[in-house]
């Protein structure tokens, strides 16, 4: 039988042994990674994608009510920051909090599959890899509670 | 029940598109298919998912006709489906095998004059927390498939204990986004309570085991592009019957989605031993309406 304290010790040399490890792997690739920003077409595709995602939105009886009143020039800019620190180019979001921003507009599951399905149309329309969609989408996903307001 | 009507209302809701306006709001493919037994998943493996395109806010509905031949059998399965706020799938679904070849077995050995099984399948699946997409620990459903024999004599002759039987299933199902070469993969495990021999055609429960027994059941596939799903699926079989074994199912499958409206499933199947005929392979195609 083992003391605890040993165990103790033990336990906490491998923590140490972990991450030194993993400061060690990172270390060795520093810079972050942005090839899906590459591929998504630098700042400018993806502005091409907000544009063509504003359009398709407006058309979507679902959800353009939730998007009445906006400044569109600011929703515009800001998505495209977003998405584009997102995929791991040189922009940084400067919107408002999502939680904070979504929290009284009660968005439903059925308003947010329409919205997910209009970004992967407006990406398809830009021809847009199936691999970077799939890769920003997997992005995206942390964000899912905060729209939701879960 | 003939399957003609059914077959014109699917032709009529896939040429009528403006007349049934909104279709569901979920992602494309993200209702699955018609399995066999008529509730949504795969082929031979129901899923977490529930059918149609329905999301929260909305209803929606599937038809399907699906069909496999083997070597010496061929099931036609004739199913139907709705949702309601992609919360609750109820479906009835037909199957109707016919014995080709055990026909002649049964005739010498039992002196019985059969050539076809036929079962009612009603089922019933709820949601009960999660988001296939969304939900970083998937979705999760509990089901039953309530199935009824139309004929017993054949399965009560070979063993089996009663003409009709209830499964219960619990089902987990997430996809993961540029899981696999930057292509999304869905993944499915369903654990099913049952006593049914070869799905409940050769009856329920039987001489060599009469309890319920937990079977595992699994798939996985590939998202290809939005509109293709490649992979395959395990289900686990009890074996309840002296009179022939009773092997595991698995399959190999394509589904190709070209729209939420229609859903087109080919697979090779492989159903092992079946009521003393050996190593059951053939070919699985299915149809599917969304509306």
């Amino acid at each position: 039988m083992m003391h605890p304290f040993e165990f103790k010790i033990m336990t906490t040399g491998l923590i140490m042994t972990v991450a030194l490890f993993l400061a060690g792997c990172q270390a060795l690739n520093p810079k972050p990674d942005t090839s899906l920003y590459q591929q998504l077409g630098e700042r400018k595709g993806i502005a091409d994608v907000v544009e063509d995602l504003l359009y398709l939105i407006v058309e979507d009886k679902r959800i353009n009510q939730q998007f009445k009143g906006m400044d569109v020039v600011q929703f515009h800019r800001n998505l495209t920051d977003q998405l584009c620190e997102l995929s791991g180019g040189p922009c940084t979001y400067t919107g408002r909090d999502m939680r904070e921003l979504h929290a009284a507009m009660a968005i439903t599951d059925t308003q947010l599959n329409a919205l997910a399905e209009n970004l992967i149309l407006a990406m398809e329309d830009n021809d847009i890899p199936i691999s970077a969609q799939n890769r920003l989408i997997k992005q995206l996903l942390p964000l899912y509670p905060d729209i939701r307001n879960l | 029940m003939s399957k003609w009507p059914l077959v014109s209302l699917v032709a009529a809701v896939l040429a009528a598109p403006a007349v049934i306006a909104d279709i569901g709001s979920r992602i494309w493919a993200t209702g699955g298919v018609t399995s066999i037994e008529g509730s949504a998943g795969g082929g031979l493996v129901p899923w977490a998912l529930l059918g149609s395109y329905a999301s929260d806010e909305e209803w929606g509905g599937t038809l399907a006709i699906s069909r496999a031949v083997t070597d010496d059998y061929s099931l036609s399965v004739i199913g139907a489906g709705l949702n309601w706020n992609n919360r609750i799938e109820v479906t009835v679904a037909q199957q109707t095998l016919d014995l080709d070849s055990l026909v002649f077995t049964l005739k010498d050995g039992f002196g019985l004059e059969q050539d076809e099984l036929r079962q009612d399948i009603f089922g019933a699946k709820v949601r009960l927390t999660g988001d296939v997409l969304y939900s970083p620990w998937g979705q999760w459903s509990a089901g039953l498939q309530h199935k009824r024999l139309r004929n017993f004599t054949v399965p009560e002759a070979i063993g089996a204990r009663d003409d009709s039987g209830t499964d219960v299933y619990f089902s987990g199902s997430k996809l993961f986004f540029a899981a696999l070469m930057d292509r999304n993969l869905l993944v499915n495990l369903t654990a099913r309570g049952t006593r049914a021999n070869q799905g409940g055609l050769l009856g329920f429960g039987g001489d060599r085991n009469n309890r319920y027994e937990w079977m595992m059941e699994g798939s996985a596939g590939l998202f290809l592009d939005r509109q293709c799903l490649v992979g395959a699926e395990y289900r686990q079989k009890p074996d309840n019957l002296g009179f022939a074994a009773e092997n595991d199912w698995w399959d190999l499958f394509v589904a190709w989605v070209p729209d939420r409206r229609l859903a087109i499933t080919a697979a090779l199947v492989n159903l092992g031993d079946v009521a003393t005929l050996e190593d059951q392979q053939g070919l699985y195609l299915s149809f599917q309406g969304s509306f």
